[in-house]
């Protein structure tokens, strides 16, 4: 029954986009959690960009988590969407007002359309400056359970998203002749790569590469490699290596072992992000985090609408989940984030719960009741 | 084979010529960029501070005696908070004689900028060349600016009450330049310091808190009367500061006299402002008419780094492991690392449990007259934090 209403629901929204939104009862019932007694007294806020696609699905399934694990968050829910004409200054102004207050937010993507209507910035990329979102980590973690081409792998790749080819300054200086601007400055190349080695200082890794392409752009990259060099000698005890893009491509599928963490550009990162997301089984199971000094934004680590799934219930939730327990992480609510991490991985690891994209016949809704059973089976210890 | 090599060497020799050219019309220009960010970077590449989503990574050092188990504590109060900071522990091993283990804290402190830090045990006899690792570690950093803040805190029972005094100390020069010398047998020289440069600038750091902290007088301590031109240097540098601060009132102090009108009417004294040795006594003192080693917290800063400690910087081996350290003055120093982070909230809220639990006597530790334990203490101050929307806040 609840299947049905579920696909009705998403049905309408694809009949009807704009009205359903607005309308849509997925997600508009703000969560009132129970304070833990004599510990805490209300809840942490998060804000809750559900984005494009299937992202309105996801957050559905993170809500339904965490009021089964009883996770002492309140999300404040903002849609933003380039597609369906939901996309305004307001409303981003709304979305960053509530980032001010809450600094933290789970997000979906938001689906950035290819035709050119005058606008060289799509939303996801105001969004990301106006918060200063520099560095996007993707920890890329072979689930146990879950056989792939590689397993056991465990690297991290750290991605600079402001500049570089993202600057969004394109112009015709002679008809037919287009030139795009790719940015390098210091100040956020020196920024990236202490970001890089501080994380991996802070999880205990033990080697930095960073990848460029240094051997064409001499001045660019040359200047993102030197800039990796100079903050790498604060950090004696880590390893610092360099590697040429189109090896690393290479190496990643043939040995990707030999990595650990990864800092780079902002355009090989969005190519080695998906590279790796691929190797341990796609857009649907690598969580993502993007961080500013103030801001955390908490997203799949390979971000695609994934919009010829939406309401067809077939969505991996994987990805978004485990992002989620970061984001609890980040909270200091380790025992929440643990709890939920753990009984995600188990369902994936006894495997009889698997969604269409890791091989099996499970929908989204089977896989969060199998989550949500494997919650309850830890508490009662 | 002769032939090959022959016209390999004859291609070599070609080549030269316009490859070479190209090359260092490329080298050129790259080497005219890179020398001026080299240049730049030499000036001026202070790494950002590490804070990404608004948490901090700050440097532990926990150095020896009671250190390690009062940044223990500290831990467990942060937790309890919600405080959005991770430590980076780094610790020094202050038996072995090579300096690595101190380099490494010190670049450490230049990645994370900010560190919580216990003292670490110098051994007086080790040879000469051996540098107390404190020392070291502020001079490395140019932390110059030593400040405590001795206030009577309310539920402590001491001699005088209503003692409200800030001690501004140079951290960096004075006695501390660590230059003796045996000139002829049986004749040591060790040579204090006095710099124009650090002298104003310590100056100029004095007033300016003064100034934000809403003070009205400040005192230079000093013994020019004896060094007239070590200690006059000094003197002089202050008076030419506060000449430029006209609602300061400013007045000198020779330090013997200051010793003592510290023991027999500390509430005249408000910022005081002094070189390095004059400043570590007086320091000592002041945490002495306040109650003592386990209440005063101190801080260290330069214009970048900042390092927090506990103002008498002592290692307190006798009551190591014991479960009976104060750790009041290393979680106010805690707290003032919180409001160098402008993680004011927090910091209000562990000060304010700190201080109420003060008030509670059967809470007190045996220095000051009490006969709880630390974790007793570190547990009522826990309890008496208030956490709400996952933030510590005061209400």
């Amino acid at each position: 029954m609840a299947a049905l209403r579920h696909f009705l629901r998403s049905t309408q929204s694809q009949l009807y986009p704009q009205i359903s939104l607005a309308r849509r009862p997925l997600c508009t019932s703000p969560l009132v959690q129970q304070a833990e007694p004599g510990k805490s007294d209300g809840a942490f806020h998060v804000t809750m960009i559900p984005g494009d696609g299937v992202g309105p699905e996801l957050m559905h399934s993170v809500r339904e988590v965490f009021k089964a694990a009883d996770v002492p968050v309140e999300f404040d829910e903002h849609h933003l969407s380039e597609v369906q004409n939901m996309a305004s200054k307001e409303k981003l102004d709304e979305v960053l007002a509530s980032m001010q207050a809450n600094k933290v937010a789970i997000k979906g993507k938001i689906h950035t359309p290819m035709e050119y209507k005058g606008e060289l910035a799509s939303y996801e990329m105001r969004l990301r400056r106006k918060l200063d979102l520099f560095a996007n980590v993707v920890h890329v973690n072979s689930l146990p359970g879950y056989k792939t081409r590689h397993n056991n792998l465990d690297l991290v790749i750290i991605r600079e998203q402001t500049e570089g080819e993202y600057s969004s300054l394109e112009h015709e200086s002679v008809s037919g002749v287009i030139e795009c601007l790719k940015i390098i400055t210091r100040e956020k190349s020196n920024r990236i790569a202490k970001f890089a080695f501080d994380y991996a200082t802070k999880k205990g890794r033990s080697k930095v590469t960073a990848v460029h392409k240094a051997n064409i752009m001499k001045l660019g990259d040359g200047l993102f490699l030197q800039c990796c060099k100079e903050v790498a000698q604060l950090y004696p005890k880590i390893q610092f290596d360099t590697m040429i893009i189109d090896n690393c491509c290479m190496q990643l599928v043939q040995n990707p072992y030999q990595f650990d963490v990864l800092v780079m550009p902002n355009l090989y990162g969005n190519i080695i992000d998906n590279l790796a997301a691929g190797l341990v089984g796609g857009a649907g199971v690598v969580p993502g985090e993007s961080y500013s000094a103030e801001y955390a934004v908490f997203e799949t680590g390979a971000r695609h609408p994934f919009a010829q799934a939406v309401g067809r219930n077939i969505a991996n939730p994987t990805a978004m989940l485990l992002s989620a327990t970061n984001m609890l992480r980040h909270l200091n609510l380790e025992y929440h984030s643990n709890l939920i991490s753990d009984a995600v991985k188990k369902v994936i690891k006894q495997g009889k719960v698997r969604t269409r994209d890791m091989g099996g016949y499970s929908t989204t809704t089977d896989f969060i009741k199998a989550v949500i059973d494997g919650l309850h089976y830890r508490h009662s210890y | 084979m002769a032939s090959r090599s022959i016209s390999a060497a004859y291609r070599l020799l070609l080549s030269p010529v316009p490859l070479r050219s190209g090359f260092r019309q490329t080298q050129q220009a790259l080497s005219a960029v890179w020398m001026q960010n080299r240049d730049y970077s030499i000036q001026t590449f202070i790494p950002p501070p590490a804070k990404y989503g608004g948490r901090h990574t700050v440097t532990m050092i926990p150095g020896d005696g009671i250190g390690p188990e009062l940044m223990l504590h500290v831990k467990e109060v942060f937790r309890h908070s919600c405080v959005p900071i991770d430590f980076e522990v780094v610790n020094v091993n202050s038996t072995s004689n090579d300096e690595d283990d101190i380099q490494n804290a010190i670049t450490a402190i230049r990645r994370n900028r900010v560190a919580l830090k216990g003292n670490i045990e110098t051994n007086h006899n080790m040879p000469p060349s051996h540098r107390s690792r404190n020392n070291l570690l502020r001079t490395s950093l140019d932390l110059y600016a030593n400040v405590i803040h001795c206030r009577s805190v309310p539920g402590v029972q001491t001699r005088h009450k209503d003692i409200d005094i800030m001690i501004v100390r140079e951290n960096t020069e004075g006695e501390y330049s660590s230059l003796e010398h045996e000139s002829v047998s049986g004749v040591v020289e060790s040579l204090k310091i006095i710099t124009r440069a650090n002298s104003l600038r310590i100056a100029e750091y004095a007033f300016k808190l003064a100034r934000e902290e809403g003070r009205k007088k400040i005192t230079a301590v000093h013994k020019a009367n004896i060094m007239k031109l070590g200690d006059g240097l000094f003197l002089a540098c202050c008076k030419e500061v506060a000449s430029g601060y006209p609602d300061i009132t400013f007045e000198s102090m020779i330090v013997d006299n200051t010793t003592m009108q510290l023991v027999s009417n500390p509430q005249q004294f408000d910022v005081m402002v002094m070189p390095n040795l004059y400043g570590n006594i007086v320091n000592n003192v002041c945490a002495g008419l306040v109650g003592g080693p386990g209440l005063v917290p101190g801080a260290n800063y330069g214009n970048v780094y900042a390092v927090f400690e506990t103002a008498t910087r002592n290692t307190g081996k006798s009551i190591a492991n014991k479960n009976i350290a104060n750790p009041t003055a290393m979680l106010l120093a805690s707290c003032m690392m919180l409001d160098h982070l402008k993680l004011h909230s927090y910091a209000a809220s562990i000060r304010k449990a700190i201080l109420g639990s003060m008030n509670e006597h059967r809470m007190h530790t045996a220095d000051i007259g009490g006969q709880g334990t630390t974790s007793e203490v570190v547990q009522s101050i826990c309890r008496q934090i208030i956490v709400k929307n996952g933030r510590a806040v005061t209400v």
